[in-house]
């Protein structure tokens, strides 16, 4: 039956050349952990993306339920923890995934540094990496605010004033995040759509961008 | 003369100084695109930077406390402002810490800790100081830094009229 529709398909778009090029390539030894245990550390990068892609589906669900508005975001995301069904599953794989997400892109980072892959000629993939770092860390920052605690309201005016001690520009970053004087409607607002739209958006940019220079210039060789 | 010129300009390439037909038609679709774009990216900016260019209230000046409470000993006055949070309005409580100075004025200052935002006291640790519970920052009864953070405490601007005591916005230390 499935292949029948598939050779339906293929017949009339030619798809397999298109994921035969994606799919097809070669797992060298020395990254195989089947040979060499030790390669495991080639996984790590991988399991980055395997738990970015977890952060983005249950980001995407939690705001099912999840309000931005400074009466209704703490009741919404407590109804949606204790009262909907695996709300408590679904909260704490963003919540704890969100923590995850950075051991996981440290040790990749700590494997590309030490086999050396920063080198040429994959210098322009280390530069998009610390992107992605970046953008990573806005995703935390940011979404940290969200829950409208108290946690999240001091943690975010904490982490605002320092952006503010920024020479010269610091008042301006400051105001432009805040979205006003103080942590308020606007400010939730504003780190809502920039957690869900603008960052995920730059992600996923950079990430293409980091696995077609991956594919271009294939893994770097063995120590 | 003139023949020879003319035998000379002959053998070189002609040289139009017209662009070419090609280079005419990117800069005209290159200048639409860059102006279609410009059209919608221009009124998303500005309104993602809308907060940075709105004018800053004036605060107004809340009447506080009558001026014969206020000692040399710094004390704790709480009031209500009245505060425009984009759609929300409310009036929160603030804190002021109002003493008279050795000069004899009375002065107002803020209690966040100029180190990371916390909430400052007078004198929890017996120093005659403001003390920060969080990372031990110290100030004196001006508002001076005196340990971890790098800033004085802030100041309410004060008025004093019809023997009350009134606070405005906040602004830097004027005492250290
Ligand atoms: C790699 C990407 C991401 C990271 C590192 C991240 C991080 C975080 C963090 C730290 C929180 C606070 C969680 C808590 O306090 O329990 C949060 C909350 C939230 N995030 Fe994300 N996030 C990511 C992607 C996304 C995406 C793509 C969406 C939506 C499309 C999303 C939607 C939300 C929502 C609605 C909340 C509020 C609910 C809650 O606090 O539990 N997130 N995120
Ligand atoms: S916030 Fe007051 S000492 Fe750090």
């Amino acid at each position: 039956m499935f292949k029948n529709v598939y050779n339906w398909i293929d017949e009339r778009l030619d798809i397999t050349p298109l994921w035969r090029d994606v799919a097809d390539h070669e797992v060298p030894e020395h990254v195989n952990p089947a040979h060499h245990f030790s390669a495991f550390v080639y996984c790590f990068g991988g399991l980055t993306f395997f738990i970015t892609v977890i952060q983005i589906l249950s980001g995407m669900f939690l705001t099912m339920y999840y309000v931005p508005d400074i009466i209704n975001a703490y009741a919404s995301v407590d109804f949606l923890q204790h009262q909907v069904a695996f709300g408590q599953i679904v909260r704490g794989m963003h919540h704890f995934g969100a923590s995850l997400v950075i051991v996981m892109m440290f040790l990749h980072t700590l494997r590309v540094f030490f086999t050396g892959s920063y080198k040429a000629p994959r210098e322009m993939n280390w530069v998009v990496g610390m992107l992605i770092f970046f953008i990573m860390l806005g995703l935390g920052f940011t979404g940290y605010l969200l829950p409208w605690d108290n946690k999240a309201y001091y943690a975010t005016k904490v982490g605002v004033e320092i952006a503010a001690s920024v020479p010269y520009i610091g008042s301006y970053i400051a105001d432009f995040l805040y979205g006003g004087d103080i942590v308020g409607a606007q400010t939730l607002t504003r780190f809502f759509a920039i957690h869900v739209f603008f960052l995920p958006g730059a992600l996923i940019a950079m990430l293409a961008a980091h696995f077609l220079m991956i594919r271009r210039q294939g893994i770097s060789g063995p120590l | 003369m003139s023949n020879h010129e003319q035998h000379e300009t002959a053998h070189r390439p002609v040289q139009r100084k017209e662009m070419s037909r090609r280079q005419f038609l990117s800069y005209t679709l290159g200048g639409t695109t860059a102006f279609m774009m410009g059209g919608a990216v221009l009124p998303m900016v500005r309104f993602a930077v809308d907060p940075l260019l709105v004018k800053k209230e004036g605060g107004d000046f809340v009447k506080v406390v009558e001026e014969s409470k206020i000692t040399a000993e710094p004390q704790e006055f709480k009031f209500k402002i009245h505060q425009v949070d984009g759609w929300y309005e409310s009036d929160p409580e603030l804190v002021a810490w109002i003493s008279k100075g050795e000069d004899n004025k009375i002065f107002a200052l803020s209690p966040v800790c100029k180190h990371l935002g916390c909430t400052i006291f007078w004198n929890t640790k017996g120093h005659n100081e403001y003390d920060c519970p969080c990372h031990d920052a110290r100030y004196s009864k001006d508002g001076k830094n005196l340990a971890v953070a790098n800033s004085p405490l802030d100041e309410y601007e004060v008025e004093v009229k019809d023997g009350f005591v009134y606070l405005g916005p906040i602004v830097p230390n004027t005492r250290s």
